[in-house]
């Protein structure tokens, strides 16, 4: 049977603010277990949560740059749950009402298309201690200096239907709060962790299937191997008759597979209710504006800009806006090659192929956007063919040639528009294939192909192509 | 409502306490004793009114983003029951 996948994610970004967000204890990271939790963050009776102002600009910078809306009141809830690590029985977020209402992205995919990903909410809360369940023989240890910092989690609707999908949404949010300066986005430190909902259902069908819940994912290649394992043993259950059990269940990167979380799942009951200890904060319009005027420019911004700007196709300016280190590249090349719509392709098309295909970001290239520019230039003023120029890319990307001047220079690779000297190699050409020039001027007319070929094959690929078609048919006429 | 045992017993799970037969047949007659007072109230006609989140026209005040807080590690373990290089010792959680 053919399966779908739905997946759905709950990303928690930390967000970068020096304390933490309702105590004056230190959020910097790496520091000695338990010398930075106070107090509030120690749940120690009688203590009062003070909220971090920081937090207001930073959710609402995020909830602006997915186009949601934003709450004009925004207060905290209490969930309930009894966890060590947990030292108040309770975490502060927000169940209600949440900073950050809807909202999409849309996400650049590999075969170079966008899929837009629905954004149900993103609400601030209060992170967890750490618990060091295997240091201990008798006990489990815990860390509470990562208790009290603060957390944006981002709630996506279940719009991906691959773990690739959902990978590249992961990568875009975490570029986009990179971007945006909301949280310094480094993974193996915790700043960005997933939750993957993952169910299957038969192709064709629109019924979800129950899902599971997989927890703090800390990097995207264990999301992808997280899911994927997800969706095969779901396949398998399903298949061999049986069904899915609702459960959270942990990624083990060791053994490349997830199991359920706790050996006998009662069913949560968080008891929700509102924050006592906390007013509910209002976000005024002028705030917002003030947020939003101090926000760099956005991908869907830059497509619109791209667009007119550079006369590109709504398409093309929004997969080169979508990743801002491949717009900025793609700006710079243009500086040198003052030919946008030819710019814009080839970033497009060969250089987004070379990059999926080695697997490197942007901005690890070594070609610099100058040499790439005039790489793109040369095409423009005919000095090559952008056949060459393929070879060249190559060659400037396996970093055989620096110098895209010196490389067609050395290797003689101007293109031959000079008619005096193809003309006698058609002749050549025509007076060698008789037979194929009878037929063409029988009326043949494909046969042009295969003459502008063998001039091409002779000029190894040097000869101007457009110019080769024209003489090729005025001597065959 | 009435709150009956099996309720009582699954909420004391939750929170992780325990108390004996004649504790929870008290608990539950005194918990429902408070949600059939919430019913009366419920009986109210509210329509119209928007919810009250508090009885003050206030909203919270804010705290700069400055680090306030100094290490006192050594003052916070002293009331835990047991630590270990800083960190705090509690009975295994995952067998």
């Amino acid at each position: 049977m053919a399966w779908e996948t739905v997946i759905g994610l709950e990303i928690h970004v930390q967000l970068n603010t020096k304390s933490k967000i309702f105590s004056g204890a230190s959020t910097e990271f790496g520091a000695e277990p338990n010398t930075q939790a106070c107090a509030v963050d120690l749940g120690l009776p009688g203590v009062l949560p003070v909220v971090n102002a920081e937090v207001y600009p930073k959710a609402v910078a995020f909830g602006l740059g997915v186009g949601a809306s934003i709450s004009k009141i925004s207060a905290f809830d209490r969930k309930n749950y009894f966890y060590p690590d947990l030292p108040k029985g309770y975490q502060i977020t927000q169940m209600d009402k949440p900073i950050v209402l809807g909202g999409s992205v849309d996400i650049p995919l590999a075969d170079g298309t966008l899929k837009q990903v629905n954004i149900t909410r993103a609400h601030l809360e209060e992170d967890a201690g750490k618990s060091l369940h295997e240091e201990f023989q008798q006990s489990t240890g815990i860390d509470l200096n990562r208790a009290g910092t603060p957390l944006l989690e981002i709630v996506s609707e279940p719009d991906m239907r691959s773990a690739k999908e959902a990978v590249a949404y992961a990568k875009y949010i975490h570029q986009l709060v990179t971007y945006l300066g909301v949280s310094d986005g480094n993974m193996a430190e915790g700043s960005l962790r997933c939750d993957a909902n993952v169910s299957i259902r038969p192709s064709g069908t629109t019924e979800m299937g129950t899902r599971t819940e997989t927890k703090n994912v800390n990097s995207f290649r264990f999301l992808e191997r997280a899911i994927n394992f997800e969706v095969q043993r779901q396949q398998q259950v399903l298949e061999s008759g049986g069904r899915i059990v609702q459960e959270t269940r942990l990624f083990d990167p060791d053994r490349d597979e997830t199991r359920p979380m706790r050996s006998k799942e009662t069913a949560m009951d968080y008891r929700y209710f509102p924050e006592p200890d906390l007013l509910p904060v209002k976000i005024d319009e002028a705030f917002i504006a003030e947020v939003k005027n101090s926000m760099p420019e956005l991908p869907r911004e830059k497509a619109a800009r791209f667009a007119n700007q550079y006369q590109l196709t709504q398409a093309d300016a929004q997969v080169l806006a979508a990743d801002p280190d491949l717009a900025n590249y793609f700006e710079d090349t243009v500086q040198h090659c003052h030919d946008a719509k030819t710019t814009g392709n080839w970033v497009r098309v060969e250089l987004l192929a070379r990059l999926n295909r080695d697997d490197i970001h942007i901005t690890d290239l070594a070609l610099s956007a100058e040499q790439f520019g005039i790489l793109l230039s040369r095409i423009s003023d005919k000095t090559i063919s952008g056949k060459i120029a393929k070879d060249i890319l190559d060659a400037l990307w396996q970093g055989e040639a620096q110098s895209v001047d010196e490389y067609i220079e050395k290797n003689d690779l101007k293109q031959v528009s000079d008619s005096g000297s193809l003309a006698p190699l058609i002749e050549k050409i025509i007076a060698d294939n008789p037979k194929q020039a009878e037929q063409y001027r029988q009326g043949k007319t494909k046969l042009l192909g295969f003459f502008v070929g063998q001039v091409m094959k002779e000029t190894a690929g040097k000869a101007n192509p457009q110019q080769v078609n024209e003489l090729v048919r005025t001597k065959l006429s | 409502m009435k709150i009956t045992d099996t309720v009582v017993k699954n909420i004391a799970d939750l929170t992780q306490l325990t108390f004996d037969k004649r504790e929870l047949a008290s608990f539950s007659t005194s918990m429902s004793e408070i949600l059939e007072l919430v019913e009366q109230m419920q009986q109210v006609d509210t329509t119209g009114v928007e919810p009250m989140s508090n009885p003050l026209d206030a909203t919270q005040r804010l705290r700069e983003d400055v680090v306030t807080e100094e290490n006192q590690r050594e003052t916070y373990q002293g009331i835990a029951p047991e630590t270990e290089d800083g960190i705090y010792l509690v009975p295994k959680v995952i067998e």
